[in-house]
């Protein structure tokens, strides 16, 4: 996607492409069933170009929003009265959609042109981030959810941030309150000694340190044999 | 009485037309009945009943701290409560109790009000689902209600049913089905206003820097907010007010100047300026929710306010970076867990790193690991400033947005919370809970990265959905005068007619 720059040309061509894109979202929606495209269109559009998702249900509800006009009051109860009432009071007032809310999705597809090439993630790097975060991967599964996590991610490179400053806490605009240097509170490490599953005295015992993690193949031999 | 809102419950118990005592036991017995809905992991039942003996000796002496004094509330098991089990739905924290109380909680139990219990929650409060719990999933209260089950009446409501939505999702079910009168969840992403959503209540996501996480097991520092699940607008108002203020404990903590905290009763709606911010008609928005979102702004229109199409540019991005600065601070706040000052140790003894590696192996399930892997990906020095630098600069830009649509005037903005209605669990997790957040959190993340100038987000229920779910799908984000929210859902609210639970009693619950 262009990114409108001051230069008039670009801005031209951006906006020709908007255009057409507009227009070709709204012929395909207004000659298709709009429940079949949500189905379709379940997955976020930033996720669309890239592999399609399970819709979060059948293409084919149970009962129609019509239906539900249709039927009126129910003995369901107090509140769903209510509501349908209301649904059906308002349903025959307002006939037509409120022009302020828009009818058809505003957001822009992102295409695999604009993205970085995929990245792969190979068995160094995945043993570099097993290490850092002393965390396992645990099989394939979990690699290939890294690499779509990586993937969804690309996706931030289509914004143009150039001169934004990076903004690390929404609290940045005020000085935070700084209490008095002194000891209030403390004296309690029996109690956060009995946390721990292993102490001795008043220490938390470690095993040996300054011993590398084992080798990936021993990792995986250790970790089969841990409790769960 | 269990389906009355805080106010008129507090007004009972202060007359003494109804006893502290026989409210608790109400409640217990509610959990008990409704515990396949697996809304809560520990339910503190003598503790309670010691709370509310003493709640009703204040009551009957006239001297009640305060609205809250017995009231039954529930709180989400990733809050600290000292000497009671603290899991965060997780194996790494089992059997954690800890020794102090996180203070919003504390705030509560100073105000008289009685811990029911620890809600479930999705595992370290990742999931949008509250479906990855080592304590099993989260049901939601509307999927075994006889209108829900008229539709199938051939399907069995225990394979059948409908998610509650998350994290928060326990807190949520919780205080539908009655078992509470309010709920403490927390927002990170949406964690408490999506399940709030999708179970038919009133969830408030407070500023950041409102209310105090200390004690609060963090997820994501800069985005983190205690959340509030109540029946009533009202009620969310009441609760701010008890538990909202600095805290020493907490130096990400703000005072707020001239917050009240009670409503307004006359208002004025034509003083209101709504946005509707046209980059919510995300694609994948049901046409339910859509034409839900249009009654709701012509509704506004036709009581006088102002409505008018706003634009927040970047929102189509916002998930994207929500999703890599959550990975990133999740790696680095996740590392605290190493089994050696608390929760779960392996067995191995052969090195500290072996050690870590394998607690971490055992503790965290295959969602927590993917988020931290990712973080750690993302925080790596050749990938630092193309994700991680990245992200924080569009987050800038989001923040610029929805200051730059507060400054042109608007007061509220009006969008849907969630895509659609609650989906079947079976439906539900077809795909991972990575693909699953990035659906369900979509509208709800932007003011958690947007943050302190846009103060509160609330969403609050409109109506029976095609199947017959209660659901809560325009939600509100005011700047400036949380009077503006609280006008927006109070005239809401009059004009849909006061929300009222009775009806929940009256079904298979």
């Amino acid at each position: 996607m262009f990114h409108p720059s001051s230069d008039r040309w670009s801005r031209l061509i951006y906006l020709s492409a908007v255009n057409i894109q507009k227009s070709l979202l709204l012929a395909r929606i207004s000659t298709q069933n709009y429940r079949e495209t949500a189905a379709r269109c379940k997955c976020s559009a930033t996720a669309r170009s890239l592999h399609t998702t399970a819709p979060l249900r059948p293409a084919e509800p149970r009962c129609g929003v019509s239906e539900l006009h249709a039927h009126g009051v129910r003995t369901a109860g107090r509140r769903a009265v209510r509501c349908r009432l209301e649904s059906s009071r308002s349903s025959s007032s307002s006939s037509s959609h409120n022009s302020k809310v828009p009818q058809f999705p505003t957001w822009e597809p992102v295409a695999e042109s604009q993205l970085p090439p995929p990245t792969k993630v190979s068995l160094d790097l995945v043993d570099k981030l097993e290490r850092l975060a002393l965390v396992d991967f645990g099989n394939q599964e979990g690699i290939v959810c890294l690499e779509k996590a990586i993937r969804f991610a690309d996706q931030l490179h289509v914004v143009d941030t150039d001169g934004v400053e990076p903004m690390d806490s929404v609290l940045e605009d005020r000085a935070l309150y700084l209490r008095e240097d002194t000891v209030t509170e403390g004296d309690r490490a029996e109690e956060l000694l009995q946390l721990s599953k292993n102490t001795v005295e008043d220490y938390f015992v470690a095993p040996p340190g300054n011993i590398p993690l084992p080798k990936r193949e021993e990792r995986s031999a250790m970790l089969q044999h841990a409790d769960f | 009485m269990l389906g009355t809102t805080i106010r008129e419950v507090s007004l009972a118990l202060r007359e003494g037309r109804l006893s502290a005592t026989e409210l608790c036991k109400k409640c217990l017995k509610r959990i008990k009945k409704t515990h396949y809905l697996n809304s809560f992991i520990t339910v503190t039942e003598e503790l309670a009943m010691k709370q509310a003996q003493e709640a009703e000796h204040r009551l009957l002496r006239g001297k009640p701290h305060g609205p809250l004094d017995g009231v039954p509330f529930s709180v989400k098991d990733n809050f600290c409560t000292e000497n009671i089990e603290t899991t965060c739905a997780s194996h790494m924290l089992k059997g954690y109790c800890p020794p102090f109380n996180a203070t919003v909680v504390q705030k509560l139990l100073d105000q008289g009000a009685v811990l029911v219990g620890k809600t479930n929650l999705d595992e370290f409060a990742m999931g949008s689902g509250s479906t990855d719990s080592v304590f099993g999933p989260a049901r939601n209260p509307w999927s075994y209600t006889s209108s829900y089950r008229e539709q199938s009446p051939e399907q069995d409501p225990d394979s059948d049913w409908v998610i509650t939505g998350g994290s928060s999702g326990g807190s949520a079910a919780a205080v539908a089905s009655l078992s509470s009168f309010m709920a403490l969840g927390s927002d990170t992403g949406g964690s408490t206003r999506n399940p709030g959503s999708l179970c038919g209540v009133v969830a408030l996501k407070p500023t950041y820097g409102l209310l105090s996480r200390h004690g609060l097991i963090p997820l994501v520092n800069s985005m983190d907010v205690p959340g509030i699940i109540t029946r009533s607008v009202q009620d969310a108002a009441t609760v701010l007010g008890v538990l909202q203020g600095r805290d020493e404990k907490d130096s990400t903590t703000v005072q707020f100047p001239n917050l009240a905290t009670s409503l307004p009763e006359d208002f004025d709606i034509r003083d209101i300026c709504v946005g509707i911010p046209k980059e919510y008609h995300a694609p994948g928005l049901s046409a339910e929710t859509l034409t839900q979102w249009g009654r709701v702004a012509s509704m506004f229109e036709r009581a006088g306010a102002k409505v008018r199409e706003v634009s927040l540019p970047h929102t189509q991005h916002s998930i994207v970076c929500y999703h890599v600065l959550c990975c990133a601070e999740v790696a680095s706040n996740m590392a605290r867990f190493d089994g050696l000052e608390y929760g779960h140790r392996s067995a191995v003894e052969s090195s500290t790193e072996a050690l870590y590696a394998t607690t971490r192996h055992e503790g965290f399930n295959h969602v927590v690991r993917t988020r931290i892997l990712s973080g750690n990906y993302f925080l790596l020095k050749q990938n630092y400033d193309r994700y991680f630098v990245k992200a924080q600069q569009i987050r800038r830009l989001i923040a610029e947005d929805f200051r730059r649509v507060f400054q042109s005037g608007v007061d509220v903005l009006l969008t849907p919370t969630t895509l659609s209605d609650a989906a079947r669990y079976s439906d539900f997790i077809q795909e991972d809970n990575r693909t699953r957040s990035a659906q369900e959190d979509i509208f709800t993340q932007p003011v958690n990265m947007a943050g302190t100038r846009h103060p509160h987000r609330s969403e609050i229920p409109t109506y029976s959905t095609v199947q017959n779910l209660e659901t809560a799908h325009i939600y509100f984000t005011s700047c400036q005068r949380w009077k503006n929210l609280n006008t927006c859902s109070l005239c809401f609210r009059r004009c849909f007619h006061s929300l009222s639970t009775v009806f929940l009693a009256k079904q298979r619950l």
